[in-house]
């Protein structure tokens, strides 16, 4: 069992990576913070990809001429693209984030909820307003 | 940030190197680690903390706002063309094989033209993202720092 | 020719890739009316290349295209089948249409100096969704799916003209967008890590001796939950409603008709492709969760249309319902159900594409879209407010429109699956949209007019006549089922018999 629990012991750490992230997404309420769980929460799963294309004893995957086990670069190129793409995603959300606080002047979920709602009752109320 | 002498006399000895690594990665990347995105990130980064120490007005007249828009079309149109080069050179998308007369020649040549476009796109994103931040809030006084 | 006809699979996503930074380049002198003009014409060649693929499938056989050379398994491929090139067709047709009406509709909604950048980002959407269809890679998937979001992500946000809560929209959909696309690519990492390929195809081959093991049963859920969240099934469609409704008319436009749909499609993939119907846990999840999800979607989304004063919102809320009978359709694993799924795809992007297109000319007319300020605009814009009610009956599935036929097979698939109290409930929940629809046709053609609606005027030629395209497509396919039916049924075929 203990046995079990040590040597994955990269798994176990993405997981408790992955549920941090999560968690912070979840239950933060400013709108920053929330960018920060997404992207401990996908760093995660370029730590999963790493992880998994570690062979045991293997060097970089440089050719070297050499008869050598290298480890697998697939997941590299891989997460290269994922690491992109997190930060575009990172990116955009900053800049939405920015334009949010400029028009509601807030960047608590809350805050911008009642911002929204009374919004919503005002324009129920005022038909075309 | 008049002031910072030692500051800006680091930066200023420090860029040349920064981009100079940035061009050791993006040419060394077929033979070792490196390549596109990071030699793109770290040119980037030169330019970058020229803004930070010396004002984003200055670092706008080194890469105008213009310039800009046009790197990054430039860096995914190298990117695409290569792959159409391969189509009209008789291959598929994106073969590098018969961009020369010799498979590995046309490897070699692809990946690093490829590569190239990554790096410029790269570059001009990194800047262009910063510096729509840098040029949003207003600097910020002498005094706080 | 040979330089073309070959390389059809790779052109379909190239172009519109390569146009997008073309695009970009009319910002050097502000070429607005340019830029428009180059990504209509961008998407008709789309279109045609759709067309082409469309045909050559459908008479020939499936399309194999091996990006750099390298061979299938290793290397990218791009694999054409009868119902990649149908969602294809799709994807393209709805852009074709769309772009021309957009004009006039972009011009009022955005501002000038952002038209451009507007239009390349409306390009890489095409091209994010037109990669994730055509792409054999189950990892290139993730990757043009990121690239629609991301895009879709900004083409939102530019509602802001109108209202700022879609900047608020878009950081929703952003975050949960995300979420749903990481979720996605752990269960690719996952299968991947037992497989040792990423190709769809040589995927299927590999899982078949591994159905007991509980990796493939991690990654089947990270993945079925990643794609649903993208979809807007039921639990998970809080992003979709404030999405469409604050977005650009044109962007909902072609949201609500393209973008769940190659979700959907991404979902039947993974079902039936790479797993297929002879796993247990799969069957399990059709019985358990997909059905009854499906179900309370189909009720919840009607439900929450018929108290939405805000005819936008209110056709989101009706696009929920409607992504609840597709996810119906699957999860019945017959051929009428599947077939029900495969026809509604394409039904379901003609009547929300009319609705929504619809919703544009009285937002170009208006600049308001509350139900309250509808008021006797029937007789105001006879040509927009009747095709708002024939595609409206559409939705409702009268017959002789295309929603009747997409209703009819999913019947037929309840039945067959002898599961009849769903074949009520369905019929049901039609009851709920004619109440969502008649709010509407009330308020248009029965209330009296506000002085301030009668100085409206019909929208110009270049918005009807897309619209009325729309309208007219709803009813043909109606009627002559023919072509539909076929490639519903032959993929049906495939999925059911080669899963």
């Amino acid at each position: 069992m203990i046995e079990a629990l040590i040597s994955h012991y990269n798994y176990w750490l993405i997981i408790i990576l992955m549920m941090l992230g999560l968690y912070v997404v979840v239950s933060r309420g400013n709108l920053v913070k929330k960018i920060v769980g997404l992207n401990i929460f996908q760093t995660s799963v370029f730590l999963l990809y790493i992880s998994l294309s570690k062979v045991s004893g293997g060097t970089a995957p440089i050719l070297t001429g050499k008869p050598e086990s290298f480890s697998n670069p697939l997941p590299h190129v891989l997460i290269l693209t994922a690491i992109v793409v997190g930060i575009s995603t990172t990116a955009l959300g900053l800049a939405l984030v920015v334009r949010i606080r400029e028009s509601y002047g807030t960047i608590e979920e809350d805050d911008i909820l009642i911002a929204e709602r009374s919004q919503d009752v005002s324009e129920r109320n005022g038909g075309s307003a | 940030m008049r002031h910072h002498l030692i500051l800006r006399v680091v930066s200023k000895m420090l860029i040349p190197f920064i981009l100079l690594f940035g061009l050791y990665v993006q040419f060394h990347g077929d033979f070792g680690p490196g390549g596109g995105f990071q030699a793109g990130v770290i040119f980037a980064a030169a330019f970058i903390l020229y803004a930070l120490v010396f004002g984003d007005d200055q670092a706008r007249k080194v890469i105008p706002d213009k310039a800009l828009i046009l790197l990054v079309p430039m860096g995914l149109l190298i990117y695409a063309l290569t792959g159409f080069a391969g189509i009209l050179l008789g291959g598929k998308f994106l073969d590098y094989d018969v961009l020369s007369s010799d498979p590995t020649q046309g490897q070699h040549l692809g990946i690093l033209v490829i590569e190239l476009g990554v790096g410029i796109t790269v570059a001009a994103v990194m800047i262009s993202i910063f510096r729509a931040y840098a040029g949003r809030t207003k600097a910020i006084d002498k005094e706080d720092w | 020719m040979n330089l073309i006809v070959p390389h059809l699979p790779v052109l379909q996503v190239a172009i519109p890739l390569i146009a997008a930074p073309i695009c970009v380049l009319f910002t050097f002198g502000g070429h607005r009316k340019l830029a428009w003009l180059f990504t209509l014409s961008i998407s008709w060649i789309c279109l045609l290349i759709a067309g082409a693929l469309l045909s050559r499938v459908v008479l020939e056989t499936d399309i194999s295209y091996a990006i750099g050379s390298w061979p299938p398994p290793f290397g990218i491929e791009y694999r054409v089948d009868p119902i990649n090139a149908f969602v294809l067709l799709i994807i393209s047709g709805v852009s074709a249409i769309a772009l021309p009406f957009a004009r006039l509709s972009v011009e009022k909604e955005i501002e000038s100096d952002r038209h451009v950048l507007f239009y390349t980002c409306y390009l890489l959407c095409l091209t994010g969704l037109l990669g994730v269809t055509i792409t054999g890679d189950a990892f290139n998937i993730f990757v043009f799916l990121e690239i629609s979001s991301l895009s879709t992500y900004v083409l939102i946000a530019t509602g802001v003209r109108q209202d700022r809560r879609a900047l608020t929209a878009a950081y929703n959909y952003l975050i949960l967008g995300t979420i749903g696309a990481t979720f996605f690519v752990i269960g690719i990492g996952l299968l991947y890590m037992v497989t040792g390929t990423l190709n769809i195809a040589d995927l299927a081959e590999r899982l078949k001796p591994l159905s007991d093991n509980r990796v493939v049963h991690a990654g089947f859920a990270f993945i079925i939950i990643g794609t649903c969240l993208k979809l807007a099934l039921f639990p998970m469609h809080a992003w979709l409603p404030n999405a469409y409704t604050y977005a650009p008319s044109l962007v909902t436009v072609f949201l609500a008709a393209t973008s769940t749909k190659v979700s959907v499609y991404v979902l039947l993939r993974f079902l039936f492709t790479v797993f297929g119907p002879t796993y247990d846990f799969v069957n399990l999840t059709f019985e358990f969760v997909l059905l009854p999800l499906a179900i309370v979607a189909m009720f919840a989304g009607s439900v929450t249309a018929i108290f939405q004063t805000n005819v936008k919102r209110l056709f989101a809320y009706s696009s929920v319902a409607q992504l609840g009978y597709m996810m119906l359709g699957v999860s019945l694993c017959n051929i009428p159900g599947l077939m029900a799924t495969i026809l509604h795809i394409f039904n379901h992007a003609l009547m929300k594409g009319a609705l929504f297109m619809a919703l544009g000319c009285v937002v170009y007319r208006l600049g308001a879209i509350s139900l309250g300020s509808m008021k006797g605009l029937g007789r105001r814009m006879p040509w927009t407010m009747g095709a708002l009610t024939l595609a409206g009956l559409s939705l409702i599935g009268v017959p002789g429109t295309v929603g009747f036929i997409s209703k009819w097979h999913l019947i037929l698939g309840t039945l067959e699956s002898g599961y009849w109290p769903i074949a009520i409930l369905i019929v049901g929940s039609s009851l709920l949209a004619v109440i969502y629809i008649w709010n509407i046709v009330e308020v248009a053609y029965l209330e009296k007019e506000t002085s301030r609606e009668q100085t409206l005027k019909e929208v110009p030629m270049t918005m009807l006549a897309p619209l009325w395209v729309l309208v007219i497509l709803n009813f043909y396919f109606g009627i002559d089922t023919d072509l539909t039916t076929r490639v519903a049924r032959n993929v049906a075929a495939t999925f059911l018999g080669g899963g």
